[in-house]
């Protein structure tokens, strides 16, 4: 299968979930080959393609569900919360609780709002979006126990509960599409770093990639079992670890290689490495594109932690590290010196 | 073994750490036989350096006795006594080759940190914070080197460690701080700030050509060094105004060149200064940049001014007008150690300088906080502290002794 690489240049960028569309990012990552098996996790109707600018295509992540009702939501929150801590009074007549609560009712708007902010500003809305479902059920309980007062009037209550009830099943709705589509996204990020030798030199220490685990660290360790295959193990949180099988898809020597998961692996994970020399003779560009698409579940989120937060930053710590390794021959550390701390 | 530790503001403490190891093949173990405490400790006692953690060990200018070496390092043996540089540089990246050494791209573990902060990560230091690499210091009975094969300069027996603990750093930087400044013959250099680092760039202003020499600062014994070791006209900031005073000296046309030995916590009475102080308090602005705004404003027409003195996060209010319209060169930079300390040991040896001539006090190790707080206030005309980690023959500071 052809792979086409272009020579756009592009500092590390990355493209993930909720990321804005920026087709030029298209230009640096393989093109058609990595990502495209058929059978693959990426074929998931979650996945879109897009036309690129550049008249590239190119595959992005879409957003998970939920996001749209989940903004509506937040803002709901937001409003409902400026109404509390600006009118309790007015407030509470209307849903016909006793005025002496307005101080209770100015805390739960603070809370209202504070729910709908992280909602619509924070990358990982589900937590914020749960965070309402219990808000619900906190206001579903103190109406309840509102009906007891002297002072209700429990026709109001009663429609005030019947409000909460249909807010809060589509809360509990939302959160529940928030939280089962996150781990289905697919992360990719591309780094590049200049390293002070010639790309014949890096070419063959990334081509052996037993050597991976040098420098990326949450690879436990690669055994190249052929040519063109190999046996990846990375190391998940609380000692799970994570195994696929990988082949080189295209090998230019002194120039590029690029691999990519078999059928069947835990993860469907892609890479590519291009090795350019500076202008200058000032070393070498080395540019780096990874994806993966990590299953649903528990694996999933095993695999997400793998990559981080931030699958760019890891990226680029790795190229830092295969930086030190090859110009200084060892990586800075300051693991295991002396302090004063425990 | 013993170590001196940063807790926080004004709060540095000796306490027990463990011994360091070999971590990497090109590392170095030494003995430390001298150390110094630095004017940029200062900014870490004040607090004014971030990423600092509790439990640092500070120090940076340190030497001592190699007695342990990683299998990569060939050129040092165990028992060499070395000086070593306060910026770790690996030697192999492009920076390196371009002799810029504390611009090192591979010596800094935290580079994502500086990242943030400045874009490009420099070199890693000594006990300088988490940001610029996080290595433990040298105010300690022993000390890791990292990149042991580059860094440290193996010193010749005959030589006293006084003579030359001081190629760890201030030497050097003040020497950079002259070089930066493109010295020509005839020309009048200002140096504001008479600590260690000023008086060496007034000696060093002298090696590289200069005619004149006028030294700015306010504390006494100071102003005094300066005079008698360095032979320099001298200005004090509260008898007179520095602006109106350099004019006058220079026939109406200003200093053709001027260093800020000083750096972010200038001290100062003038309205800028003064709002300087409470942006500080506030968060406003990390940095209090008094004297470089007044090193700006002085200098004379297409004159440099060459900045040595340390810089931390944001200053306020540069007169960067002045710079342009009066087509200033600035310079500035943490000290590219390799590229001096060779020969300035050579001119060490040749007699030309002995850089002890600013130690004011001897200490032993577990008196370092004593060290730091008569180092700060400036107590007991203190101009230098070294430190001795393994000479308990030194006697205690005075007040201690009582």
């Amino acid at each position: 299968m052809a792979t086409q690489y272009t020579s756009d240049r592009h500092e590390t960028t990355v493209e993930q979930r909720g990321a804005p569309q920026r087709p030029s990012v298209s230009a640096e990552l393989p093109q058609e080959a990595p990502l495209s098996r058929p059978g693959s996790a990426l074929q998931r109707p979650q996945l879109r393609t897009f036309q690129a600018s550049n008249g590239k295509r190119a595959r992005r992540p879409t957003r998970p569900g939920g996001v749209p009702l989940a903004r509506t939501l937040g803002w709901f929150s937001i409003g409902l919360g400026l109404a509390e801590v600006m009118a309790p009074r007015a407030l509470a007549r209307l849903i016909g609780v006793s005025g002496e609560y307005h101080m209770l009712l100015r805390l739960f708007g603070l809370r209202e709002m504070a729910s709908g902010v992280g909602i619509l500003t924070q990358h990982r809305p589900a937590p914020w979006m749960w965070g309402r479902v219990g808000g619900d059920a906190l206001d579903l309980a103190c109406l309840g126990a509102a009906l007891t007062s002297d002072e209700a009037k429990p026709g109001r209550i009663a429609a005030a509960m019947a409000a909460v009830a249909g807010v809060t099943a589509l809360d509990m709705r939302c959160s529940q599409q928030l939280s089962e589509s996150a781990p289905q996204q697919g992360q990719r990020a591309e780094s590049s770093v200049t390293i002070n030798r010639v790309p014949a030199d890096l070419y063959r220490f990334w081509r052996d990639f037993q050597n991976l685990p040098r420098f990326m660290l949450q690879l436990k360790s690669v055994h190249v079992d052929t040519a063109r295959h190999s046996h990846w193990v990375a190391q998940g949180p609380a000692g799970i670890t994570v195994e696929w099988d990988a082949e080189i898809i295209d090998d230019q020597p002194d120039a590029l290689i690029a691999w990519r998961s078999l059928a069947g692996a835990d993860v469907d994970q892609t890479g590519s490495v291009r090795f350019e020399a500076a202008p200058g003779g000032r070393g070498t560009f080395v540019r780096v594109c990874m994806a993966y698409d990590p299953p649903g579940g528990a694996l999933g989120a095993v695999v997400a932690t793998l990559f981080g937060e931030d699958p760019g930053q890891h990226l680029r710590e790795g190229l830092r590290r295969f930086k030190q390794l090859m110009e200084a021959g060892e990586t800075a550390t300051t693991a295991g010196q002396p302090s004063a701390r425990p | 073994m013993k170590a001196l530790c940063w807790y926080g503001k004004n709060d540095v403490r000796v306490t027990t750490v463990p011994d360091p190891h070999i971590l990497n093949p090109r590392d170095a173990i030494i003995k430390i036989t001298t150390t110094a405490i630095c004017g940029s400790d200062l900014h870490l006692y004040d607090g004014y350096i971030p990423t600092m953690e509790q439990g640092d060990i500070l120090g940076h200018e340190n030497m001592g006795e190699v007695v342990e070496v990683g299998s990569a390092v060939k050129n040092l043996r165990v028992g060499d006594r070395v000086v070593v540089p306060f910026t770790i540089a690996c030697g192999q990246c492009f920076f390196c080759q371009k002799q810029l050494w504390s611009c090192c791209d591979n010596s800094n573990p935290n580079a994502w940190m500086a990242e943030k902060l400045y874009g490009y990560s420099p070199s890693g230091l000594f006990g300088y914070s988490h940001m610029l690499g996080g290595y433990a210091g040298g105010q300690a009975e022993y000390l890791r080197v990292p990149f042991a094969d580059v860094g440290p300069v193996t010193i010749p027996d005959g030589i006293e460690d006084e003579k030359v603990v001081f190629l760890s750093d201030i030497f050097p930087t003040g020497y950079m701080a002259a070089e930066n400044c493109d010295i020509e013959p005839g020309d009048t250099v200002a140096i504001w700030g008479c600590g260690p680092v000023g008086q060496f760039a007034i000696k060093s202003a002298w090696m590289l050509g200069a005619a004149r020499v006028i030294a700015i600062d306010q504390v006494p014994e100071r102003l005094a060094l300066a005079r008698r070791e360095g032979q320099a006209e001298t200005l004090n900031f509260d008898d007179e105004d520095i602006f109106d005073a350099l004019t006058a000296m220079t026939g109406g046309r200003g200093p053709d060149r001027c260093i800020d030995a000083v750096g972010m916590e200038a001290h100062g009475t003038s309205p800028d200064a003064l709002l300087d102080r409470v942006k500080a308090a506030a968060f406003l602005a990390t940095d209090r940049p008094h004297v470089l705004r007044q090193a700006i404003h002085a200098c004379r027409k297409g004159g440099t001014v060459s900045v040595p003195g340390v810089y931390g996060g944001f200053v306020d209010k540069l007169p960067m007008g002045a710079v342009v319209n009066k087509a200033l060169t600035i310079k500035s930079g943490q000290t590219h150690m390799h590229r001096y300390m060779r020969p300035l040991l050579a001119r060490i040896q040749k007699g030309e300088i002995d850089p002890s001539f600013i130690i004011t006090h001897r200490l032993r190790l577990e008196d370092a906080p004593q060290g730091y707080e008569m180092f700060r206030y400036k107590h007991d005309n203190c101009i230098k502290v070294v430190l001795k980690p393994h000479d308990s023959g030194v006697p205690r500071p005075r007040s201690f002794s009582q």
